[in-house]
């Protein structure tokens, strides 16, 4: 098991090593060239000049390839033209707001899909079926951002059940020791910030869900009816297993494999439909900002934003497969 | 496309038998029939615009004021937007930068990621090894988040969306076309060919490459409604051009945020009608494959 980890960790040197090199390509390419880019608007020629030299623009690009790199690892991926913060503390600051947004939109997508997909798969061919199947299909095309549209206006703005936008009621008195609002309601002995913030995740967090939702309701549908078919579920019965252990120990463990990876695959799907949530529901997360950095040509935010997303989504990915090693013995063979 | 990558290997049929197989079962299915109906519908609009939509898409033809938007009436079907144009005409003429987003996207894509897969697939060894690592690299940036980056270094615009998208697609269908390929390279024909002496790049061109080539078609038209929904999202977030005169579905959902509580449907209209073109494709798209690849017959 120790071998498969170091053997996956150790294919993803090259990738992070062949993406650093493409950002910082990245970042040469963009229109006006990168001092330009990075001061946007307040691209003097002596702000430039100045910019060259701060940023060592003037010397040979392998020793400054180097340099950025070295900056990366010491955690310093520059400074925000938009807010003149470190790009690092912007992203401490609102990345904790996206990760509580994710995962309640997983656990919408898992916690209804699951269910959902199981149903229609032992209903097979029958009206739950099909509606599970046309519904699942309508769900993967619908644009997140018009989703999020809609929600907001008929539960926030006509029956005013749900806040609009944001993360929390400004004028609740609630403190912030971890980031993480609805944790922190919680630290904090606060029970009202803890359930306003809890009711600001509801709406965003189900319209960033439901793409994850229909996959999941396929996929579980797709895998159970594959493992339905299964010799050992036929030998199961055959030897009188009571059908709800046959279910259970049979049926739904070894169906939710192909699921495990699908909702690993399903981080890079929410990580980017947050920028277009968030900036629907004004909630002010991870996406918001580099929403907002896109609007203001803030190319040192991208530059670390993306680079930050493909490292998460890369170590999401090893720990499904780690995961996947841990249930299923026999991926780890090959 | 985390579906896609699910994929399972084409059967190896003879060519015509199959084509005219999957036909048959493609119009008894009535998934494919609503399928076909809501792209039917699409292109139509989109082809047709110029002559079907009442008014210019680009002119005020009423008065509005940011608290009085006209609805739906007899003669402005689904009322006006925010500057006084037809909403109707700006919805049809959308489609029409809809479908040409999607298509040359779903194209330079396609182009792109055959080149790539068909070097590693055909060359196999370091080829393969370099081209592979290549698109995992691609494949380990979020989709959404990759053509932001794309889009922005482009200076953002339409031609900055389309290359977007399709950089984003290109890594999907290399990988595809790669596997196929290699599936394809073990099988007997091939073996045949070798043997009777028929030329590398003959079997590659001639054999291998039309065999792996139906997942891919597959694959395209499931792509085509990505790209359209990602070319929106994108226009959503100012990425795409700023010309106020395109009416771009993407573009005018975002332009209607301010007048959500005012007026409502002006949201509801772009948003259905980019739901209609992305349901279409897909609905077409699983069908096809469901019809080509008996694996997925249930």
């Amino acid at each position: 098991m120790l071998g498969f980890v170091a053997r996956r960790l150790a294919l993803l040197v090259p990738i992070l090593l062949g993406l650093s090199v493409l950002l910082f390509l990245w970042v040469r390419a963009l229109p006006g060239g990168p001092a330009e880019a990075l001061l946007g608007e307040r691209a003097t020629p002596e702000a430039v000049a100045r910019v060259k030299k701060l940023y060592g623009l003037d010397r040979p690009w392998y020793e400054q390839y180097l340099t950025w790199v070295g900056n990366v690892f010491r955690g310093d991926l520059g400074v925000s033209s938009r807010t003149q913060h470190p790009v690092v503390e912007e992203l401490l600051r609102t990345f904790p707001a996206t990760v509580e947004l994710a995962l309640v939109a997983m656990v919408f997508a898992v916690g209804a899909g699951v269910p959902l997909g199981y149903l229609a798969a032992r209903r097979h061919g029958t009206w739950i079926d099909h509606v599970s199947v046309a519904g699942s299909l309508f769900g993967i095309t619908i644009p997140v951002f018009f989703l999020g549209y809609m929600l907001k206006f008929v539960f926030a703005e006509k029956l005013g059940l749900l806040p609009t936008d944001g993360r929390q009621d400004p004028l609740l008195d609630a403190g912030h020791p971890t980031g993480f609002y609805v944790l922190d309601g919680l630290v904090t002995g606060n029970m009202e910030a803890f359930g306003d913030a809890l009711a600001h995740l509801v709406l965003p967090g189900v319209a960033l869900g439901t793409i994850p939702l229909a996959i999941v309701v396929r996929i579980t549908r797709a895998s159970v009816l594959d493992v339905l078919h299964e010799d050992y579920v036929r030998t199961a019965e055959a030897k009188g297993l009571a059908p709800a252990t046959i279910r259970g120990r049979h049926v739904l463990r070894n169906a939710l494999l192909p699921v495990v990876t699908v909702v690993g695959l399903q981080v890079g799907l929410l990580l980017g439909g947050a920028v277009l949530t968030e900036t629907v529901f004004a909630f002010p997360g991870f996406g918001k900002f580099m929403a907002d950095s896109i609007v203001a040509r803030d190319y040192a935010v991208l530059q670390g934003f993306i680079l930050f997303t493909a490292v998460i989504f890369v170590l999401v990915n090893l720990l499904v497969d780690v995961a996947y090693g841990l249930i299923d013995p026999r991926v780890r063979v090959t | 496309m985390s579906l896609a990558q699910v994929e399972t290997v084409a059967p190896e049929e003879a060519g015509g038998s199959l084509g005219r197989d999957a036909w048959r079962r493609l119009r008894r299915n009535p998934v494919a029939i609503a399928g076909a109906v809501l792209v039917v519908l699409f292109v139509a609009a989109a082809l047709l615009a110029p002559w079907l939509a009442p008014y210019p898409p680009d002119k005020p033809v009423g008065q509005v004021t940011p608290t009085s938007i006209p609805g739906p009436s007899a003669e402005h079907w689904f009322g006006l937007d925010d500057l006084g144009r037809d909403e109707f005409t700006r919805v049809l003429w959308g489609a029409r930068w809809s479908l040409v987003i999607g298509v040359v996207s779903l194209l330079l894509g396609m182009a792109g990621g055959l080149l790539l897969g068909l070097l590693a697939g055909a060359f196999g060894g370091w080829v393969d090894g370099v081209v592979m690592r290549l698109v995992d690299m691609m494949l380990s940036v979020p989709g959404l988040l990759f053509a932001i980056g794309v889009a922005a270094m482009l200076g953002s615009g339409l031609d900055a969306v389309m290359i977007a998208i399709a950089v984003v697609n290109m890594p999907v269908f290399a990988r595809l076309l790669r596997g196929q390929m290699l599936a394809q390279r073990r099988s007997d024909y091939v073996l045949a060919a070798t043997a009777v002496g028929v030329r590398r790049r003959r079997i590659v061109l001639g054999h291998i490459l039309p065999n792996s080539l139906t997942p891919v078609i597959v694959q395209g038209t499931l792509t085509l409604a990505t790209a359209i929904v990602d070319a929106a999202g994108l226009a959503f977030l100012g990425l795409s051009s700023n010309d106020p005169s395109i009416p771009e579905w993407g573009r005018m959902l975002a332009d209607t945020q301010r007048y959500l509580s005012s007026a409502p449907l002006l949201a509801v209209f772009p948003g259905l009608a980019i739901i209609v073109a992305a349901l279409g494709f897909t609905l077409l798209g699983e069908s096809l494959r469901e019809a080509l690849d008996p694996k997925y017959r249930r």
